[in-house]
């Protein structure tokens, strides 16, 4: 495994192109593009205001930066350097920028959701889609790029609304059965569209592509509901996390429960592996007992740490919820399925410390990693069953089926991981910290073992 | 007389009244003196000279009074004494005297126990009344408990209507909230969006600050085409298109579950067909059974008319063929089960008929065998003693005298054995000679043969010189000819085993290809490879076994079907390999 060299970023603003092929990261009010292999600088151009948000077009020429305090988004282009886009939103305001799955339209939220506003790159055409509702997740676009599902609110109802991205035409639009719809997402085929009620209603709705309610599906009634929701890649099943503290699995067929996965505090079956990161002083000469663990060489003061396998029972640290406070942190609000469907990833806010690891043939738990710290993120390998992790720490952690690592950043200064993400081809992994980043190179030799 | 008949009461009496004989010897001795001086009473006071008559008529009155014949009459006139009557009254009264004596007794005695038994009576009833003033008070304390109870079941009552009022007012006010909540947010919503509108409306009325976009120059579409106008054939071809996705989707779905039906389908024969081989095989043996309950039989017959429809069923695979399908397999798993369940019943017999028959026959047989055997270890036991003995004399420096003994012994032993080797040795040495004296036979009977050839040889040379050329030699190259062809068919013959050999192991252990070359004998290297090969074989085997168990699961949870095919292709080249390597051992 190694490590690139640290570079600034701010805002956390790096993006790897949807090619693989190049690095984007914004520091203050410049855009920098590198190489993704060689790390030189291709491209930098300067925006007008401190970037508040980046993306990649499609198929990775061109780049939009927004600028939302100002109104503003700014469009580079990779091939002609000199091609320059600005749109401003004007007084109306903007809250949010987004890329249409074409790479030739870009949609801005304005303030107060009061439209969703369509601007061509092509035609220089505008158009408006009004009554945009202001939810968790309220446009999605199918994985083909070719629908994007759009929730709406008029009259105080809920309504979704199917449009076809090539132009922009209203395909569906049919009133929900929410009492307040929190999110929708496209299943990864872009046939079924999963929509949530808020969290006061645990109830999800299961709409065709041409509109048809096929399924309703609700656990338990009064207490804090629907939480996140994730389809696997395999468009198989439908995973739900609550408040409850449990996931529940659907199946794409009757879309009844197939199973629940509960994270309980304390684990007794001995089936599944409990992986436990215990933390040591480097003074301790040590290899005789890192089995589990690969050791940088590093700075004198970081403390290593590795895994240890426990055996049952275990117990977790709970933190218990504030019952006075509005979002209680407690429950699943992270679910991920590997690349294969073969594997989900969960975490439950209440043991934050802790990830959970299923495994979907066996509809079982397969291994849980408790951290020293809480998880602040982890992401799946896209092309292994590999999961990253990070803690907020100078350490990254990976597991797979075959064990546990944990990996000491070597850079200096104490490079804290806050969040990650993996190369489309998996073979490298980008960790960012407060005001840094750094790539991570995995060794692809010794994966094949 | 009278006395002595007395006694004999007496002692009856007391022979009766074994308890009280003490009380009354007691009653007698206090009673005596009494009589002594009631005696003397009499003699002094009772009766004078003087009052003889007035006694006589007292003591007649009295004896009257008693219910006695009067002891003297005054018919006669004359006051004499009737002596006879006298004694017969006196001995009347003396028996009444006795029994008042007795009777006092009695009642004494009867008294006595009277009393004690007043006394107990007088002490239970004591105790009885202080249980009774126990329970009394306890009585009073539970009564008031149960009071106090009732109280508080009261106000608990109370409370609970209280409370039932209370969440009934409290749940009213939530839903009344609630409802006013809903109205008031609906309103608020319309309100915001009102406002959002006219928000809208203001912001794209004023004029100076304009939404605005500013591209240098514009770029093409991704798929190069130009954007179309809306109209309704663009509806209509979205349409279709969405349609066509949707389709596709079924399609997709319909062939997954088609696959995993015929998945299915395959285990469900499978198990079925091994159902039936077992049912099958079990039928011969329990034939009489069946023919108790005709039911069984007829289920039978039944079966196999199904099986074999079934049979045409899996080319079939319609509904209804489904249908029969489920259902004889459902048959012949309720058949098994039962059977199942027979021979569970009948094993279970058969163990209590055993433990029947094992308590049955110890009795009798078993403390014979503990007898026997515990003889048996007796005599063991001897016998191992006496070794132990006997070895602890041969191990002990004994005397010289049994120690020559014993060494003449051995040596005695030791001659007889060289004796008998030695005769055997004679006997060897004998055929020995024998076959040495038929070797010099043969050689001579060789040598003789060894002329004659050689004679003939020359009458031969002789007969050739005269008739070829002097020159040819055809004596040596036969003999050459042949030593030659043995020389080299030897090494050849070994290689041909060793390469032999080889392949054997090759095959064994390499793929089949190379099998094609066997000539060529195989180099070190070649010998490590395959040496190599078979620990990968060993840990090939698992990798195999996980593949199974992924195939197994899919089974369970049919909706990972697809990805398993995904998955299944990605193992091939794992799996395959020991497949092969195992077909090519084979």
């Amino acid at each position: 495994m190694n490590f690139s060299e640290v570079f600034k970023q701010s805002n956390q603003l790096c993006r790897v192109s949807p090619d693989g092929k190049y690095l984007a990261t914004c520091v203050q009010y410049r855009l920098v593009v590198r190489d993704i292999n060689t790390l030189q600088i291709l491209h930098l151009y300067t925006c007008l205001d401190q970037i508040v948000h980046m993306e990649w077009s499609s198929d990775s020429l061109f780049i939009l930066c927004a600028m939302y305090k100002r109104g503003l988004v700014q469009v580079w282009s990779l091939e002609q350097p000199d091609w320059h886009c600005k749109i401003d939103e004007g007084s109306i305001g903007l809250v949010s920028s987004r890329w249409s799955p074409d790479g030739r339209h870009i949609l801005n939220t304005t303030e107060f959701h009061l439209r969703v506003t369509v601007w061509s790159l092509c035609t220089k055409a505008v158009s408006y889609i009004k009554y945009p509702k202001a939810c968790q997740k309220g446009i999605d676009f199918s994985r083909d790029g070719c629908y994007m599902a759009l929730a709406e609110r008029r009259d105080c109802k809920d309504y979704v609304s199917v449009f076809v991205c090539d132009d922009w035409h209203l395909l569906r639009h049919f009133e929900t059965e929410t009492q307040d719809l929190a999110g929708l997402e496209w299943s990864p085929n872009g046939c079924v569209l999963a929509v949530w009620d808020s969290c006061l209603e645990y109830k999800v709705l299961l709409y065709s592509l041409d509109g048809r309610l096929l399924s309703t599906y609700s656990a338990y009634e009064w207490s804090l509901g629907v939480k996140a929701l994730t389809w696997s890649p395999s468009s198989q099943f439908l995973a739900i996390g609550s408040y409850d503290e449990k996931v529940r699995i659907l199946n794409h067929i009757t879309w009844k429960k197939i199973t629940e996965f509960e994270h309980p505090a304390t684990i007794n079956s001995p089936k599944a592996v409990v992986y436990k990161e215990v933390e040591r002083k480097p003074v301790v000469a040590n290899d005789d007992l890192s089995l589990h663990n690969i050791t940088m060489s590093s700075t004198v003061f970081n403390t290593q740490s590795k895994y240890e396998i426990c055996p049952p029972p275990v117990q977790f640290p709970v933190v218990k919820p504030d019952p006075d406070r509005a979002n209680p942190k407690i429950g699943v609000s992270t679910l991920a399925f590997s690349s294969d469907s073969r594997y989900l990833a969960t975490k439950n806010d209440s043991i934050a410390s802790v990830v959970w690891v299923w495994d979907m043939q066996r509809m079982s738990l397969e291994a849980v990693l408790e951290q020293t710290s809480a998880v602040r993120c982890f992401q799946w390998d896209p092309r292994r069953p590999r999961l990253a992790l990070c803690t907020g720490n100078t350490k990254l952690y990976l597991w797979s089926p075959t064990g546990c690592v944990s990996v000491q950043v070597p850079a200096e200064g104490g490079f804290q991981v806050q969040s990650l993400s993996w190369h489309s081809s998996g073979d490298s992994l980008m960790l960012l910290g407060k005001e840094q980043l750094c790539l991570c190179y995995m060794d692809t030799d010794q994966e094949d073992k | 007389m009278p006395e002595s008949s007395l006694e004999i009461k007496d002692i009856s009496g007391s022979s009766f009244k074994c308890g009280t004989s003490p009380m009354r010897q007691f009653s007698q001795s206090s009673l005596l003196p009494l009589r002594v001086h009631r005696n003397s009473y009499m003699l002094s006071a009772f009766c004078t000279e003087d009052n003889m008559q007035e006694c006589l008529s007292h003591i007649n009155q009295e004896v009257s009074a008693l219910g006695l014949r009067p002891v003297w009459t005054e018919s006669g006139g004359s006051s004499e004494l009737n002596v006879v009557a006298v004694l017969n009254s006196m001995y009347d009264l003396i028996q009444l005297h006795r029994k008042g004596l007795r009777t006092l007794e009695d009642m004494e005695v009867e008294q006595l126990k009277s009393s004690s038994n007043v006394d107990f009576l007088q002490l239970t009833n004591t105790r009885l009344k202080e249980q009774l003033e126990l329970s009394k008070r306890e009585n009073t304390g539970l009564l008031e408990r149960e009071r106090q109870l009732q109280l508080k079941v009261k106000s608990l009552q109370n409370c609970l209507k209280n409370e039932k009022e209370e969440v009934q007012k409290l749940q009213n006010i939530i839903s009344s909230r609630a409802i006013q909540y809903n109205h008031d947010m609906k309103r608020k919503e319309r309100e915001f969006n009102k406002l959002k509108e006219r928000l809208n409306q203001l912001l794209v009325d004023k004029k100076e600050k304009k939404q605005a976009i500013e591209v240098l120059n514009y770029i093409g579409r991704a798929d190069g085409r130009r954007s179309l106008w809306k109209t309704v054939k663009t509806e209509a071809k979205h349409e279709e298109e969405m349609y066509k996705t949707l389709l596709s989707d079924y399609d997709n779905r319909q062939r997954e579950l088609v696959l995993e039906n015929t998945e299915l389908r395959k285990v469900l024969q499978q198990m079925k067909r091994d159902i039936v081989t077992i049912l099958s095989s079990r039928k011969p043996t329990p034939k009489g059974e069946k023919n108790e309950d005709g039911i069984i039989q007829v289920d039978s017959e039944e079966e196999e008319e199904v099986f074999d429809s079934s049979k045409e069923s899996i080319e079939l695979s319609c509904v209804h063929a489904r249908e029969k399908l489920t259902n004889s397999i459902r048959l012949q798993w309720r058949r098994l089960k039962s059977h199942v369940e027979r021979l569970d019943s009948q094993a279970s017999l058969a163990q209590m008929g055993e433990r029947t028959n094992v308590d049955a026959i110890p009795r009798e047989a078993h403390d014979e065998e503990m007898n026997r055997l515990k003889l048996e270890i007796q005599q063991c036991k001897d016998f191992i003693h006496t070794q132990q003995q006997l070895l602890q004399q041969l191990s002990s420096p004994c005397d010289e005298e049994t120690a020559s003994l014993l060494n003449d012994c051995y040596m005695l032993e030791e001659k007889e054995r060289l004796k008998e080797e030695w005769k055997t040795l004679e006997g060897q040495r004998k055929n020995l000679e024998k076959e040495r004296r038929n070797f010099t036979e043969a050689a001579i009977r060789l040598s003789h043969e060894r002329k004659a050839f050689e004679e003939d040889r020359a009458t031969w040379l002789k007969h050739q010189f005269l008739n070829l050329t002097p020159f040819a030699d055809p004596k040596k190259p036969p003999m050459s000819k042949s030593k030659s062809a043995f020389s080299i068919t030897e090494p050849e013959a070994s290689a041909a085993s060793t390469s032999g050999n080889l392949d054997k192991s090759q095959s064994h252990t390499t793929f089949s290809t190379a099998k094609c070359a066997p000539v060529k004998s195989p180099s070190a290297a070649d010998l490590y490879r395959t040496l190599r090969l078979i620990p990968e074989n060993s840990t090939a085997k698992p990798k195999r076994r996980i593949s199974c168990v992924q195939e197994s699961s899919v089974f369970r949870n049919g909706d990972v079907l697809v990805q398993h095919k995904q998955w299944n292709d990605r193992e091939d080249p794992r799996s395959h390999t020991p497949n092969e390597e195992k077909n090519s051992s084979i």
